[in-house]
């Protein structure tokens, strides 16, 4: 099975895709490319969109290469292959991102991308560091994962879904931020698991399973 | 609820440990890969690389350290030293940095702040502030290792690399560091308190208690330090533990 890291140069893409070929190496017949080249897409058993950075630059940039949206959309919405997103890539699945401006998202699952606005001052913003998860629905990519197992989080903004049935997990600060969210095939991270040590990795091990 | 991060920094010159690193039995004490893999094993919350010998030539060394830490420690990193443009943070994150820490040129010129922030998000870019007490209640930057004074404001200096979109402040007091009296508590607390981003306390850690002021008296949300976990005085599980004591919210494995 090959796994894509789609490639549209945001953030750190070294570090998932050195947390992805160590888990796929744990598996048989396992494959992890990185690329932007739409013919690989379509060739890849499932997907991943990582990111980092504001939205409407990440937006942009998936847009921008030729025929990588296209391949996206066709791999996810018609072919409906798994497809992991993973902070900013996790955002994108959202109707829309109101970071600097009003940004269409994939609209995958319908909410928005809104600032955190913790309402307590000793509360900072970026949201960062560990934090422990509520969880609140099950899940293939969340079996073994337990309430109070801590997720590494480094973000601005957050997704507010509109139905919240869709949403897995969840961690609080103040208010209620979404950790987890999926809808069919499509399953959205807004933590890194790539940086979350053994929590993180074993949820990439759990999605390179997942066969829906 | 979002936990006290507790970050052991690695100061690197030339791709080795200064000092090197003596709290396990590592084959190598002076290989940054090692320790960070052993920091990483240990629980430790995040990771700090300091390059303190940074100059244009040993740059490919500070990014290849990146990429060697990232291929094996999946936890979050930041690196330092030298950094001067949007290129070296580019650089830098694709090397496997998560952050990536400014000095001295965000003192230069801080719009080299908001160039990198517009580019790679807030999340990613720290600003290091090194600041002295010069009078009570007011503490000045200092460049070069606190040699070089520049006559201006640490609070103002903070409120204005926040402004241009850095998205957490590593704050060394340099009457402390390297002192082992504890924080400089009156500065942390006022860089905490007037900023809207998450700030690392640094300098003069020599106990546990240190670490639990800098976050109850300081107002820090993470607490860096160097030598009391590199030579072995305290572990990270009893660092955490002493914190959780004290009632500070820790993510205990």
């Amino acid at each position: 099975m090959l796994t894509a890291l789609i490639d549209y140069e945001s953030g750190n893409l070294h570090s998932a895709q050195k947390a992805f070929e160590r888990m796929a190496a744990e598996l048989p017949n396992e494959e992890v490319i990185v690329t932007s080249d739409p013919e690989k897409l379509r060739r890849a058993d499932r997907l991943v969109l990582p990111g980092d950075g504001a939205f409407p630059a990440c937006k942009a940039a998936l847009v921008e290469k030729t025929g990588l949206y296209e391949a996206l959309l066709e791999a996810v919405e018609i072919d409906a292959k798994p497809f992991l997103g993973i902070c900013v890539g996790m955002q994108m699945m959202a109707s829309f991102g109101h970071e600097y401006q009003t940004t269409p998202g994939l609209d995958w699952i319908a909410g928005d991308i809104r600032p955190i606005a913790p309402t307590d001052p000793r509360l900072k913003v970026p949201h960062m560091g560990w934090n422990d998860l509520v969880i609140t629905g099950a899940h293939p990519v969340l079996e073994g994962l337990k309430n109070g197992d801590h997720a590494y989080f480094v973000h601005s903004y957050h997704f507010v879904l509109k139905d919240k049935a869709q949403r897995l997990a969840h961690v609080e600060y103040d208010d209620e931020i979404s950790a987890i969210v999926s809808a069919g095939t499509r399953i959205g991270m807004q933590f890194h698991p790539e940086k979350s040590q053994s929590t993180g990795l074993h949820l990439i091990s759990n999605f390179l399973n997942w066969r829906p | 609820m979002l936990k006290t991060r507790i970050i052991p920094c690695l100061d690197v010159a030339e791709g080795r440990v200064v000092k090197g690193v003596n709290f396990v039995d590592l084959v190598d004490a002076g290989d940054p890969v090692e320790a960070a893999r052993a920091y990483d094993a240990a629980g430790a919350d995040e990771l700090c690389f300091l390059d303190i010998k940074a100059t244009h030539e040993n740059r490919s060394t500070l990014f290849d350290l990146a990429r060697r830490t990232a291929e094996q420690c999946f936890m979050p990193l930041t690196v330092g030293g030298g950094v001067r443009n949007p290129a070296d943070v580019r650089n830098l994150l694709l090397a496997g940095a998560d952050k990536v820490s400014f000095n001295s040129a965000a003192v230069a010129d801080p719009d080299v702040i908001a160039q990198s922030a517009n580019h790679f998000g807030s999340q990613c870019i720290v600003v290091a502030i090194d600041a002295k007490t010069v009078a009570p209640g007011k503490w000045e930057i200092f460049t070069h290792g606190g040699r070089r004074a520049t006559g201006i404001d640490a609070i103002d200096f903070a409120l204005t690399v926040v402004s241009k979109g850095a998205g957490e402040i590593l704050l060394t007091s340099m009457d402390r560091d390297g002192t082992r009296v504890g924080f400089n508590l009156p500065l942390t607390r006022a860089i905490a308190d007037a900023v809207s981003v998450p700030v690392i306390a640094s300098g003069g850690v020599g106990s546990l208690d240190h670490l639990v002021e800098g976050v109850t008296q300081g107002g820090a949300s993470a607490v860096l330090a160097a030598s009391i976990f590199h030579f072995g005085d305290f572990t990270i599980q009893e660092a955490k533990a002493h914190m959780a004591a004290a009632g500070i919210p820790m993510r205990m494995s």
